[in-house]
C-alpha cells in the first residue's frame, strides 16, 4: 500500500506507455471495420460483442499506464 | 393501471433509507460546512473507493439507463454510441484531468472557470466559461426527474394532473433539504447505495431475460436486420459512420467539462486517486453497454404488443421499454428493488449537478462581479441557497415546459459545453492561447453552433461538403475545431501585439 506521501508524488509521464491511448481512439473511430454480424460470439453479432470488449482493452491499457508511470 | 403495492413498499422503504442517510452524511468526515469547498467539494478529500462511486453515480445517471436501452430499442445499431463514446473518455480522464486536480488544489479552485480566471487573468473568459456550465447543466437536471417520472407512473401512480406530480415534489423536496444541510457528502454517501442497487438491477436483468427467452441468440435475431448495424455508406459520403464516430468523440471532449463532472473529480483526494479511477470506472461503461442491450430484449418479449404496456408506451414512448421489460419479467418486489435503483439513481446526480452550478455561480458570477468581498461562510450560504433556486428551477420546468424542449435544450449543451476545451483542455497544458482570442473563439462556436442547430430542426449530426465528399459531423466537433481555428489565429495575432501572458498566475509546477 501507498503511503500519503507517494499519494502526492508527482507523476513522470512515460511517452511510450501513453502512446497506448492511441489504440481505443483508432479502434472506435474506424467504425467500418466492426460494422458486420459475424464472427457472432454467444449469439451477439461482432458488433456489440467488440464495441464491449474495447471497454475492457480500454481499461487494462490505462491500467498499464498507471503501473508504468508509478 | 393499477398500483403495484408490493413495488411501491419497497421502494418508499428504500426512499426513507437514503433520505436518512443524506442527512447524517453531513457528519461524514466532518469538515466546517462554511467554506465552500468543505460543502461543495467535500473537503476534497474521497479516496478511490468513494470517488469511484461518486463520480460513476454522477456521470451514469438514471436517465442515461434509461434512454440508451431506449434508444437502442428505438434506433437500434446508432443508440449503441454510446459504448465508443465511453471507451474514450478515460484516456482523456487519465491524461487530462489530474492536471486539472493538481493546479486546482494548488490555487483554491473549486470550478473550471476558477482555473480559467487564474490561468488566462481574464474575467469575461472565465464568465463565459462559468455560464456554459450552468446553461448546459440545467436541462440536465430536469431530464433527471424524466427517469424518476417514468418508474413512478410505471409503479401505476397517477403521474398527470396535481395530485400526480405530488411524488415528483416530494422527491425534489427531500433533495434539496439535504443537499442544503451536507453538500457534496449527501450524493458520495447515497452513490454507494445507489450504485450497489444498479448493479444488482442490470445483473438481474442481464442474465435473468436471455435466460427466460434462450440465450442471446433470440435476442438478436428478434431485430430487424437494418437495426442490427449501421447502414454502409453510399459512394461520395461517409454516411452513418462518420455520424457515428464523431457522435462518439464530441460527446467524450464535452462530458468532464460539464460542471458536475468537474465538482466529482475535485473531490478527489489526489490525482492519482482520479488516475486509478480513470482505470476502474470503465465497469460502470460495461453495464451501460449491457444495459443498452435491454433495449433488444424488450423487442424481443415485445413489451411493446403487451396490452398492460400500451398505456406507458403512449406516455412515456421508448423511454418506458426498459420498465416495461422489468415489470415483464420480475417479481413485484424485485421490481420495487429496481425502481428506487432509478429513482434514487436520478437523485444523486441530480444532487451533484445542482451544487456543481451553484458552486460555479457562486464563485464565478456572485463572488467575481456582485460581492466580491464575500466572506467564506457568505460564499458558502449563497451556494447552498442556489442549489434550491436551480433545483426548484429545474421542477417548474418539468412541470410547464414540453419534454421536447428539454431534449433539445440538452442537445444544445453539449454542443455549448465543448466550446469550453479550448480554455480549460488545452489551457491544462499550453498558455500560447490569448484569453481575449479564446473569447473570440467560444463565442463564435457558441454562436454558429446554436444557429446550425435550430437550422437542422435540433438533429445533432449535420451533412457537411468537404473536398467533394459529404462528412456527416455532430455539429459540436465541427463548432469545436471552427472555434480552435479561431482561437488560434487570434492568439498568433494578439500574442505578438497585446500579451497577455503576464496574467498568469499558475506556474509549470502547478500541474503533476
Amino acid at each position: 500500500m501507498s503511503d500519503d506521501r507517494d499519494e502526492h508524488k508527482p507523476v513522470k509521464p512515460v511517452l511510450w506507455a501513453r502512446l497506448l491511448f492511441v489504440l481505443p481512439f483508432v479502434a472506435m473511430l474506424w467504425v467500418s471495420s466492426y460494422n458486420r454480424i459475424e464472427p457472432m460470439v454467444a449469439g451477439i453479432p461482432f458488433y456489440y460483442w467488440y464495441q464491449l470488449l474495447w471497454i475492457l482493452i480500454a481499461a487494462v491499457l490505462i491500467g498499464i499506464v498507471y503501473r508504468v508511470e508509478r | 393501471m393499477a398500483i403495484n403495492w408490493t413495488a411501491l413498499v419497497v421502494f418508499v422503504v428504500l426512499f426513507v433509507f437514503i433520505t436518512f442517510l443524506g442527512f447524517f452524511a453531513g457528519r461524514w468526515r466532518r469538515g466546517d460546512l462554511d467554506q465552500l469547498h468543505e460543502w461543495g467539494l467535500g473537503g476534497r478529500r474521497f479516496g478511490t473507493v468513494v470517488a469511484w462511486f461518486l463520480i460513476g453515480g454522477d456521470l451514469y445517471t438514471a436517465y442515461t439507463f434509461i434512454a440508451v436501452p431506449a434508444l437502442l430499442y428505438g434506433a437500434g445499431a446508432l443508440g449503441f454510441f454510446a459504448v465508443p463514446y465511453t471507451v474514450m473518455i478515460y484516456p482523456l480522464l487519465y491524461l487530462v484531468f489530474p492536471r486539472l486536480w493538481s493546479v486546482a488544489r494548488k490555487h483554491g479552485y473549486v470550478t473550471a472557470a476558477d482555473f480559467v480566471r487564474g490561468r488566462f487573468g481574464n474575467k469575461w473568459l472565465a464568465l463565459a466559461v462559468a455560464v456554459t456550465g450552468i446553461v448546459a447543466t440545467m436541462p440536465y437536471i430536469a431530464l433527471q426527474l424524466v427517469g424518476m417520472q417514468v418508474v413512478i407512473g410505471a409503479m401505476g401512480i397517477e403521474t398527470s394532473g396535481w395530485v400526480g406530480d405530488l411524488p415528483l415534489i416530494i422527491a425534489f423536496v427531500v433533495l434539496a433539504a439535504f443537499t442544503y444541510s451536507s453538500g457534496l457528502r449527501a450524493p458520495a454517501m447515497i452513490a454507494v447505495v445507489k450504485d450497489t442497487l444498479i448493479y444488482i438491477t442490470v445483473f438481474a436483468i442481464i442474465i435473468a431475460v436471455p435466460m427466460k427467452l434462450g440465450g442471446y441468440g433470440p435476442v438478436f435475431s428478434a431485430i430487424p436486420a437494418p437495426k442490427l448495424l449501421l447502414p454502409v455508406p453510399p459512394s461520395g459520403t461517409w454516411g452513418m459512420f462518420s455520424a457515428y464516430g464523431t457522435l462518439a468523440l464530441g460527446s467524450a471532449c464535452a462530458l468532464f467539462l460539464y460542471p458536475h463532472s468537474i465538482t466529482g473529480i475535485l473531490s478527489s483526494s489526489s490525482g492519482r486517486v482520479v488516475r486509478r479511477n480513470a482505470a476502474l470506472l470503465p465497469a460502470y461503461s460495461l453495464l451501460l453497454g449491457l444495459l443498452a442491450l435491454v433495449g433488444f430484449m424488450a423487442v424481443a418479449v415485445g413489451v411493446a404488443k403487451m396490452p398492460e404496456f400500451a398505456d406507458g408506451f403512449k406516455r412515456y414512448s421508448n423511454n418506458f421499454s426498459v420498465p416495461a421489460i422489468i415489470i415483464a419479467m420480475f417479481p413485484s418486489w424485485f421490481v420495487g428493488v429496481a425502481f428506487s435503483a432509478i429513482a434514487i439513481g436520478a437523485l444523486v446526480p441530480a444532487a451533484i449537478m445542482s451544487i456543481a452550478t451553484a458552486n460555479t455561480y457562486t464563485r464565478n458570477i456572485y463572488k467575481e462581479f456582485l460581492n466580491p468581498a464575500a466572506t467564506d461562510a457568505q460564499e458558502s450560504q449563497m451556494a447552498k441557497i442556489v442549489s434550491l433556486v436551480i433545483k426548484a428551477g429545474a421542477l417548474v420546468f418539468i412541470f410547464f415546459v414540453p419534454l421536447q424542449y428539454a431534449l433539445w435544450l440538452q442537445l444544445l449543451g453539449g454542443v455549448w459545453m465543448i466550446q469550453t476545451v479550448p480554455s480549460v483542455i488545452l489551457g491544462l497544458y499550453t498558455r500560447f492561447f490569448n484569453g481575449t482570442a479564446l473569447l473570440i473563439g467560444w463565442i463564435v462556436g457558441f454562436g454558429a453552433g446554436t444557429w446550425l442547430v435550430m437550422e437542422n430542426n435540433f438533429a445533432p449530426v449535420y451533412p457537411f461538403h468537404v473536398l467533394g465528399t459529404t462528412f456527416p459531423c455532430y455539429i459540436a466537433l465541427a463548432m469545436l475545431v471552427l472555434n480552435l481555428v479561431v482561437s488560434t489565429v487570434l492568439s498568433l495575432v494578439l500574442n505578438a501585439v497585446a500579451s497577455d501572458k503576464h496574467l498568469d498566475k499558475t506556474v509549470a509546477s502547478d500541474y503533476v
